[in-house]
């Protein structure tokens, strides 16, 4: 095995560097799988026998739903780390997660919204699914508002990494909630114990967009982290030198 | 194709408000994070820019 020091890594002053050149390749991924995703979204899978062509936003609703999940999950597991072994990185990466996660459980609410009040004939309702969904909103909020409210990166990323880790616990509510409860929600659109009951190229399309977002979300978190790290390192002397080579 | 014709696309089997709104709504809030983090990114750059040429001003007298 060639030795690679991951270690160097760990440092927000080479990661820094390493995350800039991963950039372009994450987002051009992103545009790419976005461009198939939505001409399968649009022009391949087939029209809903009972919804018509309303279900379409599922291609949306559906990954940007898994996506405010897995990055509230990713954002906790940084926080923990960063709790557990006081690395300055993983905090700032837990930081960087945090609006895109809320970005991404918005459009899973008010897609929502929009597909339930066509087929239930309501904008919202208080099921169990919604409200945890709702809830996971309101938990990146509050990461986000109480990392803004202290000024101390150390103490602020302690204090978030808090809500992150508490507020974990919601994300398999949000997931088993369509079958725990009597929901007017749908249940699990792909399960991993079924076969998809919808039809492959519906599955395919879904997928595809749920890749897009992913890549997104990376190229997004890795711009974002480095904005962070050159503010928290602004005083230290590789941003100098990183600014004098800028000039 | 799919579609008949791009009006029936539009159309979207009359539920155009609801599919419309759902995907332009969610790539137009992609798109404002994306200016957004680019605007904090060149605001910051200039900042540091500033505090750069502070220091070095100071050091040269």
């Amino acid at each position: 095995m060639g030795k690679i020091n991951w270690y160097k890594y760990a440092s927000p002053a080479s990661f820094y560097g390493l995350a800039g050149k991963l950039i372009p390749g994450f987002a051009t991924l992103s545009v790419v799988l976005f461009i198939i995703g939505l001409y399968i979204s649009f022009f391949v899978a087939p029209t809903d026998a009972q919804q018509g062509e309303a279900y379409r936003i599922i291609f949306i609703h559906v990954p940007a739903a898994w996506m405010s999940m897995f990055i509230y999950v990713v954002m906790a597991a940084y926080s923990g780390i960063g709790l557990a072994f006081n690395t300055r990185l993983s905090a700032m990466m837990a930081s960087s997660l945090a609006p895109t996660g809320a970005l991404f459980a918005a459009i899973a609410l008010f897609t929502g919204s929009f597909w339930g009040k066509p087929m239930w004939g309501a904008w919202w309702v208080w099921d169990a699914r919604l409200t945890s969904q709702l809830i996971l909103f309101f938990l990146y909020v509050g990461y986000i508002s109480l990392q803004a409210a202290i000024d101390d990166p150390r103490r602020s990323d302690r204090a978030s990494a808090l809500i992150a880790l508490v507020g974990v616990v919601n994300v398999p509510i949000i997931y088993f909630s369509v079958k725990w409860w009597n929901t007017l929600h749908q249940g699990a659109s792909i399960s991993f114990t079924k076969a998809p009951t919808m039809a492959y190229t519906m599955v395919a399309g879904m997928l595809i967009m749920a890749a897009a977002c992913w890549m997104y979300t990376i190229a997004v978190a890795l711009y974002r982290v480095r904005i962070i790290i050159l503010e928290r390192e602004r005083h230290s002397v590789w941003v100098s030198e990183l600014m004098e080579k800028i000039k | 194709m799919k579609w008949g014709s791009f009006s029936a696309f539009l159309h979207m089997g009359g539920y155009a408000f609801y599919v419309w709104s759902s995907f332009g709504l969610s790539f137009a809030l992609f798109a404002i994070e994306l200016l957004l983090l680019s605007k904090r990114r060149r605001t910051l750059l200039k900042r540091l820019g500033q505090i750069q040429r502070l220091n070095a001003s100071r050091e040269s007298k």
